[in-house]
């Protein structure tokens, strides 16, 4: 099951919910992994938003798992990339040219939704307007908090930077700027003394 | 009377220190032998002559030195200071605001003369003397925000206000009691408090938003926060947090006297005219705490608030491994006499400590 | 505390008739010094002594924010209201002084807009007067659309379009002329706000057709102030200061506490801002709710009133006040 109950939390902590139809124009959908279940949840409920969809799909490790029944919901446009990254110049062409009324869904990882809701508001989509469902996997996007690298796919607390290398822990507070959890020092005042690491949500 | 300006510094050797006026003027934040969160909101509009609260920005001795550390951590970390795009109006708004209050409070320090959008500012502390044309940002070697807030003391946060939320969108943040504005910027209110803990649920931030969205123009409010500190460090940013953390580890019973600081916060509020945001300055006061005893009164209720405050606010603000030294070392100063209410030192009044 | 708002003492330097219905007051410090600058779409609370009775009514600021030596603002004759815009056409002289409150804005423009679409019917139209300078001295992008009767009642028409002949486009009700509002929206470019100021026709069908359209909420903006209606009058115990007291026919219950010396909380005075909610202590009749405030659930509940704009009918009512 791709799904995930996140525990509560603080306010800042992005929450996530389900995926619906709404009124527009244009759609645009934004997915990596096993965010497909949910475009294909989408489409069941409302057959109709295909035609006036652009799907963006990322697939990562699920393959080829799910493109094929993508392509058969016959959006108007649908795009397979190799990587978000690769696929961000995309994204930006298509919001520059587009108009009040789009539509955007975001589902799959944190990561991916985080990022692709800043391209979104950057172009002046006001966040509580995107939708968003989680599907697929929990780890999450990390801003180390003193050398500002990002660590992407962060699954254990405490983890090691990628870029200054200090150890830190992986707090909920939650940046939509940078589409980042906050990462703090853990053992700043007690060198060394690093405690091991834990699978997140374990 | 005209300020003298101390030389000092707030790292290394660690040379900051009050005058006893600094001491008599200290903004202790304490009116009742406990603390709890609250709102505790009031008008800015003055106070008592010769006390923080008389100006609209406060001006003190650690002035000169507080720039010339802000301009340090600048050099180091250009993203303490940041302001999203459509704030720049309400940087102008601040500058306004700033250099008009600092001219007609401290004629003697600062002069503002304007023709039209042709200004004439004057620092005379920190030997500045710039023309520049008024809402023409390529007149200023900053943008106007970072242009006078490198020349006030305290920290700023201005919020953007729409949608029933204010939205920290720019900030010039060096003095801060652990929070990152790289991190926190474009947040709206409940977004950027998320981490404080019980309040919360407490409606503290829910009832403080409501008043801060209706604070106009014409009617500024002001309420005071604290922390502690070891050492008088301005710069607790999360970002050096690996360099001065490891400072909490340094006290002892012989120097927590000299070492450990109550640190206080006046935090003040205005409407911004043209923009309609609103700046929240966040004013930095730190003092040892072998000063604080020296105020019978601040000293019992110093020992008592300390000993007596819940275990999450003390890890929150980050003195739980200390408190036992901290709470240890007030004692000798509480003689467990009762102590008037509200904030002043009450010297003539209060009894002098009991051996 | 009044609503937080500070007053200034101001000396009317100019009445001008702009039209049939509209009159146009300049007010100047009357200590000669220079007022507040302001953001566009505020508003002041202008504070009419008439006889015995005291009126506060809010009027948009139409001038340049950025014009410190002078406010303007623009009324317009209402020969069925209660008396305020009939006061500031028939007594208001150059010459008079009077009081006014600091500006307020319940109505600013979102700054990080990509473009600032405008839409104003009628005197609806002042706040956007402001708006459109501040937007021109800081090269903001808008497009403004003005749907007025004919050309006679067009206030500020002439102006506008003169100085900004390909960012207004104004609709005449008498040549038939009206805003194609489905192809106005349809088209406008990511992160466009709308602004909507006019009678509540106007602002319930823009709003309708934005949300059809699939608008998000944060990007439409509007402004309605509501004129306290007149009515029966009715008979109020405030319970915190313990009197009774009457609100007459043509008063509003907030203008009756505040005329028996009971300070209550107030910033629009137009149903919109709800400062003056006010919790019912206790009530046996029925409530004339005129807000934009409080919820449906809330009005029914009986527990909540905003006496800025709404009225009673019935045998008692008590108020936490």
């Amino acid at each position: 099951m791709s799904t995930f109950d996140f525990p509560p939390s603080i306010t800042s902590r992005p929450t996530y919910g389900t995926l619906e139809p709404r009124a527009g124009k244009f759609h645009l959908m934004i997915a990596d992994a096993e965010g497909a279940e949910a475009i294909l949840r989408l489409a069941e409920a409302d057959p109709s938003l295909m035609g006036k969809s652009h799907i963006m799909y990322i697939p990562g490790e699920t393959g080829d798992r799910f493109t094929a029944k993508l392509e058969a919901l016959a959006p108007k446009q649908l795009y397979v990339g190799p990587s978000y990254t690769a696929a961000v110049p995309r994204l930006r062409r298509i919001l520059q040219d587009a108009h009040m009324g789009l539509q955007v869904y975001l589902t799959g990882t944190e990561g991916l939704m985080g990022q692709a809701m800043l391209e979104a508001t950057t172009a002046g989509i006001p966040h509580t307007a995107i939708q968003t469902e989680h599907r697929g996997s929990v780890a999450r996007r990390m801003q180390c908090v003193h050398c500002k690298g990002i660590t992407e796919n962060v699954i254990t607390d405490p983890f090691k930077c990628s870029h200054c290398g200090l150890n830190l822990f992986v707090r909920d507070h939650y940046s939509r700027r940078l589409a980042a959890f906050q990462a703090v020092c853990i053992d700043a005042e007690d060198p060394g003394n690093v405690p091991p690491s834990v699978e997140l949500y374990t | 009377m005209t300020i003298q300006f101390n030389d000092e510094t707030f790292r290394g050797d660690y040379t900051f220190r009050n005058s006893q006026w600094a001491i008599d003027r200290f903004p202790f934040p304490f009116h009742e032998d406990s603390y709890m969160y609250s709102v505790n909101m009031e008008q800015h509009q003055g106070g008592p002559k010769g006390s923080v609260y008389e100006k609209r920005f406060d001006v003190d001795e650690h002035y000169v030195s507080e720039m010339k550390d802000r301009a340090i951590v600048l050099a180091e970390d250009p993203l303490r200071c940041q302001s999203l795009p459509h704030m720049t109006l309400a940087g102008w708004d601040l500058l306004e605001l700033i250099m008009v209050s600092k001219s007609e409070d401290y004629p003697d320090l600062f002069e503002l003369h304007r023709d039209g959008n042709d200004w004439h500012w004057i620092n005379k502390p920190m030997g500045i003397d710039q023309r520049f044309t008024f809402m023409d940002e390529t007149t200023l070697p900053y943008g106007p925000m970072e242009y006078i807030t490198r020349q006030t003391q305290g920290d700023f946060a201005v919020l953007d206000q729409r949608d029933d939320n204010l939205w920290m969108d720019a900030g010039m943040v060096t003095t801060q009691a652990d929070w990152s504005l790289d991190f926190d910027i474009g947040m709206n209110f409940f977004e950027w408090h998320a981490p404080v803990p019980k309040a919360h649920e407490m409606g503290i931030f829910v009832r403080a938003l409501k008043f801060l969205l209706n604070v106009q123009q014409g009617s500024p409010a002001r309420r005071l926060n604290w922390t502690m500190t070891v050492n008088p460090l301005l710069d607790t940013s999360p970002e050096n947090y690996h360099k001065w953390g490891v400072q909490k580890t340094t006290l002892t019973p012989e120097n927590v006297g000299e070492k450990q600081f109550l640190r206080v916060e006046l935090q003040t509020f205005f409407r911004l005219p043209r923009s309609n945001a609103l700046v929240f300055p966040i004013r930095c006061y730190l003092i040892a705490l072998e000063d604080v005893v020296t105020v019978p009164k601040w000293g019992r209720r110093l020992h008592r608030v300390l000993r007596d405050i819940p275990v999450e606010l003390a890890t929150y603000k980050g003195f739980i491994d200390n408190r036992p030294l901290i709470v240890d070392y007030l004692s000798k100063f509480d003689d467990g006499l009762p102590t008037s209410d509200g904030i002043w030192p009450e010297k003539d009044t209060e009894p002098p400590l009991q051996a | 505390m009044s609503a937080g708002t500070t007053k200034l003492a101001v000396t009317v330097t100019e009445v001008t008739p702009v039209n049939e219905l509209v009159t146009r007051f300049r007010f100047e410090r009357t200590d000669g010094g220079l007022l507040p600058t302001f953001s566009g779409g505020a508003h002041t609370v202008v504070e009419m002594k008439d006889g015995d009775i005291t009126r506060l009514n809010p009027y948009s600021l139409m001038s340049d924010p950025m014009d410190q030596s002078a406010y303007t603002i623009s009324v317009r004759r209402d020969d069925e209201g209660r008396g305020g815009s009939l006061f500031m056409h028939q007594k208001v002289k150059p010459g008079d002084q009077m009081v006014i409150s600091y500006p307020v804005n319940l109505f600013a423009l979102d700054l990080r807009a990509k473009k600032h679409l405008m839409i104003a019917g009628g005197i609806g139209i002042t706040p956007f007067l402001a708006q459109i300078k501040q937007l021109a001295a800081t090269n903001g992008r808008f497009e403004l659309h003005y749907a007025c009767r004919n050309p006679a009642l067009g206030s500020y028409v002439d102006e506008l379009t003169a100085a900004h002949p390909n960012n207004v486009h104004v609709y005449f009700d008498d040549q038939k002329q009206a805003i194609d509002l489905e192809n106005l929206l349809d088209g406008q470019p990511l992160g466009t706000h709308i602004y909507v100021c006019g009678p509540k026709g106007m602002i319930d069908w823009v709003c309708a057709k934005a949300r059809d359209l699939g608008w998000p909420r944060e990007a439409i903006h509007y402004e309605e102030f509501l004129a306290p209606q007149s009515g029966k009058p009715f008979e109020v115990k405030l319970a915190v200061s313990n009197k009774v007291i009457t609100v007459g026919e043509h008063q509003s219950l907030l203008e009756a506490i505040e005329a028996a010396g009971v300070d209550a909380p107030y910033l629009c005075r137009g149903g919109a801002c709800g400062q003056c909610e006010t919790a019912v202590i206790g009530y046996d009749g029925k409530f004339l709710h005129h807000d934009h405030w409080l919820e449906d659930d809330e009005k029914a509940s009986g527990k909540k009133i905003m006496p800025c704009v709404s009225r009673f009918e019935g045998k008692t009512l008590v108020l936490d006040r």
